[in-house]
């Protein structure tokens, strides 16, 4: 393998991570800024932090879309986990190739195709909207993405296990809990995570969906932005990019150290 | 007496009209769709056997096995087990235990997990669980691994868990699905005979599959030689080998040489069969009926034919002269390939009793080959 570095990779990879970073640098920068222009950088400050615990409507927005993320995020991980059990076990029924391409359309329909339908059943079986109708829509878009993700584990998972249990006197039920879903827990979590992640940053369908009090933290951000960028969104943005960043980091590390650990264990049961 | 193989059988249930066969398949079939895996097959298994289902892979002996422990339920035909009709009886409702292929371990549990997890089902109190743990775990000499995961094991040492995990229940049928398959040479011969120690030892009747005959012959106490959905014979591996009864055994079970030909005369007690093609005749007891013009065919085991560079007293019959062309030396045995006039092959093996040998045959050498008629076997099927 080629070790050593071009100046052409150099600047490349600067070029690249700039693109993809620069901006969000800025953000972050301009959240501890002393000024109240965006733009002019005034010196050192977490005022706009402190603003922004005391700005009740900013409180009340992520309160909402933590809420409408835990529970959406759980009945789509429910819900999509279902799906992808039938469309892995049972390959052989008609229209099979029908219901999976109905599952993956929602990750390529336009959002606000999405948002608009939802919008309209909502006002066709007079549901007040509200926050249950923001999470319902949101289970309804996220489910797809977890179905994707916990279909393409099932995909590899030795159906033996299952049998095994079954020949060792576990009923359908008990396997499932038992043996099935502690195997393909990973991917539900990463499942989990990534609808309550979409749920969280997603502005377009919540609009469409959402009623008076269900204001989420991206519909907060995006109407005061309308007014002028104020610091305090800055700060807002810089600690939503911390949370996720954290959480990315976890996971990874906690990834990486089990990998790391499986290898050692195999290799140290091969020299047995 | 004479009998065939080289020892004698205390436990012979299938030679007893008076014994109940313990499973039985009855005209079972099995579709796949168009496939036929399972073709309108009949079995009787007996109490205690350590039976084995041998063929090449797409015989349907795997799913025999699998309607045996009911993750596949037979088209037509019925199963018997211990006089129970299984049809419709949930895996986990029947009284037998399955040893799968990849072991199937239960990756999340530990050892002592994955054998109590049986129990557990069966709403066994936590004490008894833990002792019967540490007894099996006793048993396959795996006491210090109770804490480890699958992934922490060698390959030997998960199918031992996998085997204790089976056993821990006390099935009435353990089915074992290829149990040596992924272990290497050494491995599986002492895995062999712990597998029949522990048959003995625990008085279960084992039925299982594979496609290496040696492991079948070794460990079965009957074999059942299968292909394409059908039982082309049940019998005792010694039975199976010297006497198969038909070609397609014959040739599946170690190594033989076949001849096809006409029978010319038959003597009382001895058919003469005409091989034209290689200009020899063979002389056979005769062990079936067999009327003259009749084709048949001949097998004979490369170890029952003799080589010698001398001229056989009698020539007229089950003799040839050849060139040595090949010869493949084992240790314990030679194969030699001996070439006739008509471009023939005839494999003939001799044991390698002692350590130095006076004159040894070499290539080119012309020899001899010539057998007793009591050598080979007379297959009309």
């Amino acid at each position: 393998m080629n070790t050593t570095w071009s100046r052409f990779n150099i600047v490349s990879l600067v070029i690249g991570f700039a693109f993809l970073y620069l901006p969000i640098v800025l953000l972050v920068v301009f959240s501890f800024n002393e000024s109240r222009l965006v733009t002019v950088w005034a010196g050192f400050s977490t005022k706009w932090y402190v603003s922004l615990f005391n700005n009740k409507s900013f409180i009340d927005a992520a309160w909402v879309t933590i809420r409408v993320g835990l529970i959406s995020a759980t009945c789509a991980t429910i819900l999509g986990t279902l799906g992808a059990l039938a469309l892995t076990r049972y390959t052989r029924f008609r229209g099979r190739m029908l219901f999976s391409a109905m599952i993956y359309a929602p990750l390529v329909m336009p959002e606000v195709i999405t948002g608009l339908s939802l919008l309209l059943l909502f006002v066709a079986i007079g549901f007040d909207r509200g926050i249950w109708t923001v999470t319902l829509a949101h289970i309804t878009f996220t489910m797809c993405f977890v179905a994707v993700v916990v279909q393409s584990r099932l995909v590899t998972f030795d159906r033996s296990l299952e049998e095994a249990a079954m020949d060792l006197g576990a009923t359908p039920v008990t396997t499932f809990f038992k043996v099935t879903l502690p195997v393909i827990l990973p991917a539900v979590v990463s499942g989990w995570m990534l609808a309550f992640t979409l749920s969280l940053d997603d502005l377009v369908i919540s609009s469409f969906t959402s009623g008076p009090g269900a204001t989420t933290l991206p519909m907060r951000i995006y109407s005061q932005v309308r007014l002028g960028v104020t610091p305090e969104i800055n700060a807002a943005c810089t600690i939503l990019i911390a949370i996720v960043a954290v959480g990315v980091v976890i996971a990874s590390i906690a990834n990486k150290r089990r990998e790391v650990q499986k290898a050692r264990d195999e290799q140290a049961a091969a020299r047995h | 007496m004479k009998s065939l193989g080289s020892f004698r059988r205390k436990f012979a249930p299938w030679n007893d009209p008076e014994a109940k066969p313990y499973i039985s398949f009855e005209n079972v079939t099995k579709k796949f769709g168009d496939f036929t895996a399972v073709d309108d097959l009949s079995l009787t298994i007996y109490n205690r056997e350590f039976f084995a289902l041998l063929g090449a892979s797409g015989c349907g002996k795997s799913t025999l096995l699998r309607m045996l422990a009911g993750f596949e339920e037979p088209t037509a035909g019925r199963i018997l087990l211990d006089g129970q009709d299984l049809r419709g009886i949930p895996p986990y409702k029947r009284p037998v235990n399955m040893m799968f292929q990849s072991y199937a371990l239960f990756p999340h549990m530990t050892v002592e997990g994955n054998i109590a997890f049986g129990l557990k089902q069966d709403g066994m109190p936590a004490n008894e669980i833990a002792a019967r743990v540490a007894e099996m775990l006793k048993l396959v000499k795996l006491e210090q691994f109770a804490k480890r995961k699958p992934h922490q094991l060698s390959g030997g040492q998960r199918q031992r868990v996998a085997l204790a995990r089976c056993v821990a229940k006390r099935p009435k049928v353990l089915l074992l699905d290829e149990p040596l398959g992924a272990l290497d040479k050494k491995l599986r011969e002492e895995t062999q005979f712990e597998l029949m120690d522990l048959q003995m030892k625990l008085g279960l009747t084992f039925v299982v599959v594979t496609h290496d005959q040696e492991e079948a012959m070794t460990m079965a106490d009957r074999i059942a030689v299968m292909d394409k959905g059908k039982v082309k014979q049940v019998a005792t591996p010694a039975e199976v080998y010297e006497a198969p009864n038909s070609k397609f055994v014959a040739d599946f079970i170690g190594n033989v040489n076949m001849f096809e030909g006409t029978v010319s005369t038959v003597v009382p007690g001895k058919v003469d069969i005409d091989i034209p093609a290689d200009k020899i005749t063979i002389r056979t007891d005769a062990t079936r009926e067999c009327s003259s013009g009749q084709t048949v065919g001949f097998a004979i085991r490369p170890e029952k034919i003799r080589l010698s560079r001398k001229e056989p007293a009698n020539t007229s019959v089950n003799a040839a002269r050849g060139e040595l062309y090949d010869i493949a030396y084992f240790g314990d045995m030679t194969v030699f390939h001996v070439r006739l006039e008509s471009g023939r092959i005839i494999k003939a093996a001799s044991l390698n009793a002692v350590r130095t040998v006076e004159d040894p045959l070499g290539y080119d050498d012309m020899v001899w080959v010539n057998f007793d008629t009591d050598a080979g076997i007379l297959l009309t099927a």
